[in-house]
C-alpha cells in the first residue's frame, strides 16, 4: 500500500487497483471544524482534478478534487452523521470515498509524504 | 481541494452563555427572552373576537379534531417579547456602526415621515395606475436622479437588494450576448479576488464561468494579469469601485476600454458608491451596468431594519435589455409598463412579481432631495475624510493593509497582532466589551486577518476620537500582552462566544413541548 498526495491537499491510499481518498491533516486543520461533507454517488466516474465532493466548515465550503481518474466504488457514510471524523482522523477514519483507479500511471504525477511536506513548507 | 486559507478561526476560545449567572436569567434590567411557545398558553388571547357563526361543514373528515396547541398571548406579552428582542439588537440609532462594505449611515427621520404619507404607504401594487400616479411619479423621479448621478441612461428599479441588482445587470449582459448570437462562445467573466462573494456567485448563476484576477501589490487590479486574460470568449468583468480594499481603481478607464475592445461588458458593483456619489459618474468611466444599494448610499434602513433595494442602471449598449416593468412618462401622466411587447428593446424578462421596494424608493428620494446635488457631493467627501481620519489616527499602532490614503473605508491587517496570541476575532470581541460594534473582519479575503472600517459621514470628529482612542487602547493592550482581556471577550455582552460548530452540526430548528420545561414562563 502506498499513499500519495496532491498539491491541492487530497491524499489517496492505493491497495491494488482501488484507492481510498481523503483530505490531508493540514487541510483539515486549515478548514477548522468540519460541519458537512457532500459525498459522490457510488458509480460516479471522476476525472483527474475534477470536482468530486464538497467539504464545509464553519469558515468556508470547499470543493474536493479527484487525485486520479476512476469510478467511485464506496463512500464513507460515517461522515454524513459525524463530519467531525474528518478533523479527528483526516488521514484514517475520515476518508471520503474509494475509487477504482482507471490509470495507475496517473499516480506517478502525485507526491509522496515527504514531497508533500516540502510542498507545504514552500506554500508557507 | 480548493482551500481558503483566510477566514476566522472556528473554534471558540472561550464559549458560554450569559456573562454572569442570575437566578431569574435576566441581567440588570435587561430581561431574559424566551420563545413565544414557552411564554404563551393555549387558553389566552390578546383580542376579543366574536364566536364564529355556525357554518356548513365542507371539509368532511379533514376537519381538525384536537386543539392545535398554538400559544396564545396577551398584548403586553407580545409587545414585551419583541421589545426585549429589539434590545438585544445593535442598531445605527444606538451608536457608531463601523462595518466596512456596509455603509451603515444614519437614516434621517425625515425619510420616515415622508415614507409614512398615506399616498405612499397605503397603496397596493394591484391598484389601477390612475389611482397611484403620485407613487409612480416618485419612482420616475428617483430613476431620473439615479440616471443623473451615474451618467447612465436607463434604470431598472425592481431589484430588491445588491445581489439582486447584480443578477439584473448580468442577465442584461447575457441578453446582449444572446442578441449578438455570442452567448455560447462568450462564457468567461473576470472577477478580482477582492470581490464581494456575491459577484462570482451571480456570474455562475447566470451560466458564466468565473476567472479570477489577482490583486497587485497596491491592492488594485493587476492590469498585466487582466490583459493576459482578455479574449474572444470574454463575456465581461465584474469590478467594485472603490474596491473592497477601500481603494479607487485608478486604471478603471483603461480596464473598461480593454474589456470593450475585447467585446465584453463592464459590470460595476455599486456597493461602495457612497465614496464617489456626486463626484464621479460611473457612466463616464465606461461602466455598462451597475447596481446602487439604496440602503447604503441613500440611507434606507438596513442591518436588521431592511429591506434592501438595488436599482440597476444601464449604458446605451445594455439599455434595450433592461427588465420590465419600466417606469415611463406618458402624455397623460406616468405608467408602469408591465409587458415586454409594450416596451422598446428586448427585455430579458422580469425580476420580481411587482415593482420593487416602494418604501425604500420614498426614503431614498427624500434623502437625495433633502441633500441636493451639493449635499450628496459632501456626503462622499465627508465619508472619505472620516475614513482617512480613522486611518491617520491608528496607523502607528495598527497596521494598514496598503500604504497611502483610502477612500471611504480604512483597511487594516493583523500584522500588529503577530505573536501577541490575539487574533482579529479576539480583537473584535473585545470591542464589544467596550461598547463598539466590531468592524467587518476577515474580509476582503486578500488581506490577512482583515479589519475593514467604514465610519461613514454620519460620525462627528468627537465620536471618531473616542472610537479611535478605544481601538488604540485595545491595540496597545494586545501588544503589551494583556491577553486575558481578549481571550475572555466578550465578557459584558448578553451572550458570550457561541459554539458555532455545534450550531452548524446539530442545529435545533424546531421547538418541541418537551424541551427545557424547567424554564418558568416569563410574563
Amino acid at each position: 500500500m502506498s499513499v500519495h498526495y496532491t498539491k491541492d491537499h487530497e491524499w489517496i491510499r492505493v491497495d491494488g487497483d482501488v484507492g481510498t481518498v481523503g483530505i490531508s491533516k493540514h487541510a483539515a486543520e486549515q478548514l477548522g471544524d468540519v460541519v458537512f461533507v457532500e459525498l459522490p454517488d457510488v458509480g460516479k466516474s471522476a476525472a483527474k482534478g475534477g470536482e468530486i465532493a464538497v467539504v464545509e466548515s464553519v469558515k468556508a465550503a470547499s470543493e474536493v478534487y479527484a487525485p486520479v481518474a476512476g469510478e467511485v466504488t464506496e463512500v464513507n457514510t460515517v461522515l454524513t452523521d459525524a463530519p467531525e471524523t474528518v478533523n479527528a482522523d483526516p488521514e484514517g477514519d475520515g476518508w471520503f470515498y474509494k475509487l477504482k483507479i482507471a490509470d495507475a500511471g496517473e499516480l506517478k504525477e502525485l507526491m509522496d509524504a515527504d514531497a508533500y511536506a516540502k510542498h507545504l513548507e514552500s506554500e508557507g | 481541494m480548493s482551500m481558503n486559507p483566510q477566514g476566522r478561526p472556528s473554534r471558540p476560545t472561550a464559549s458560554g452563555g450569559a456573562a454572569v449567572d442570575t437566578h431569574s436569567g435576566s441581567h440588570g434590567l435587561r430581561q431574559a427572552t424566551r420563545l413565544l411557545f414557552d411564554s404563551g398558553a393555549a387558553d389566552r388571547t390578546g383580542v376579543d373576537l366574536p364566536d364564529p357563526p355556525k357554518v356548513k361543514k365542507r371539509i368532511g373528515n379533514l376537519a381538525r379534531k384536537a386543539p392545535i396547541g398554538l400559544p396564545g398571548l396577551s398584548e403586553p406579552q407580545a409587545l414585551r417579547h419583541y421589545v426585549r428582542l429589539s434590545q438585544k439588537n445593535y442598531a445605527i440609532d444606538l451608536g457608531l456602526y463601523p462595518l466596512g462594505s456596509c455603509t451603515m449611515k444614519h437614516n434621517p427621520r425625515l425619510n420616515e415621515k415622508v415614507a409614512r404619507m398615506p399616498g405612499f404607504i397605503d397603496v397596493h401594487p394591484l391598484q389601477p395606475q390612475s389611482t397611484v400616479q403620485g407613487a409612480i411619479e416618485l419612482m420616475h423621479e428617483l430613476g431620473r436622479w439615479l440616471s443623473a448621478l451615474t451618467g447612465m441612461p436607463s434604470v431598472a428599479l425592481s431589484p430588491k437588494a445588491g445581489a439582486h441588482g447584480e443578477l439584473c445587470g448580468m442577465l442584461a449582459i447575457r441578453g446582449a450576448l444572446i442578441a449578438r448570437g455570442e452567448e455560447k462562445t462568450r462564457r468567461r467573466v473576470l472577477v478580482p479576488e477582492s470581490a464581494h462573494g456575491t459577484n462570482p456567485a451571480t456570474a455562475v448563476q447566470c451560466g458564466f464561468t468565473v476567472d479570477e484576477i489577482g490583486a497587485a501589490k497596491d491592492g488594485r487590479v493587476d492590469l498585466e494579469e487582466l490583459t493576459s486574460k482578455l479574449g474572444p470568449d470574454l463575456a465581461g468583468i465584474m469590478l467594485t469601485n472603490p474596491n473592497t480594499c477601500g481603494l479607487f481603481e485608478r486604471d478603471i478607464k483603461t480596464i473598461a476600454d480593454l474589456v470593450h475592445e475585447s467585446g465584453g461588458y463592464f459590470y460595476c458593483d455599486g456597493a461602495n458608491f457612497n465614496a464617489i456619489v456626486g463626484r464621479v459618474r460611473p457612466g463616464d468611466l465606461g461602466v455598462d451596468a451597475m447596481h446602487i444599494n439604496l440602503h447604503k448610499t441613500f440611507s434606507t434602513p438596513h442591518g436588521g431594519g431592511g429591506p434592501g433595494a438595488g436599482p440597476t442602471v444601464f449604458s446605451e449598449a445594455l439599455a434595450p435589455f433592461a427588465p420590465v416593468p419600466r417606469v415611463e412618462k406618458t402624455k397623460d401622466g406616468f405608467a408602469l409598463v408591465e409587458h415586454e411587447a409594450d416596451v422598446d428593446g428586448d427585455p430579458f424578462g422580469r425580476l420580481c412579481a411587482f415593482h420593487g421596494q416602494m418604501g425604500m424608493f420614498t426614503r431614498a428620494l427624500t434623502y437625495m432631495m433633502s441633500h441636493g446635488a451639493d449635499g450628496l457631493k459632501q456626503v462622499a467627501e465627508d465619508s472619505v475624510l472620516n475614513a482617512n481620519y480613522v486611518l491617520a489616527k491608528l496607523k502607528d499602532v495598527m497596521t494598514p493593509a496598503f500604504p497611502g490614503a483610502c477612500m471611504h473605508e480604512a483597511l487594516f491587517d493583523d500584522r500588529f497582532l503577530k505573536d501577541t496570541g490575539v487574533s482579529t476575532l479576539d480583537f473584535a470581541k473585545a470591542m464589544i466589551d467596550e461598547g463598539y460594534h466590531p468592524m467587518t473582519m476577515y474580509f476582503p479575503l486578500v488581506v490577512h486577518g482583515a479589519m475593514l472600517i467604514a465610519p461613514t459621514e454620519t460620525e462627528s470628529k468627537k465620536a471618531l476620537d473616542r472610537f479611535t482612542a478605544t481601538l488604540r487602547f485595545l491595540a496597545e493592550a494586545a501588544i503589551a500582552g494583556d491577553t486575558d482581556r481578549f481571550a475572555a471577550a466578550p465578557r459584558l455582552a448578553p451572550m458570550r462566544r457561541l459554539d458555532e460548530t455545534q450550531a452548524a452540526r446539530n442545529p435545533v430548528l424546531r421547538w418541541s413541548p418537551s424541551a427545557d420545561k424547567a424554564l418558568e414562563p416569563a410574563e
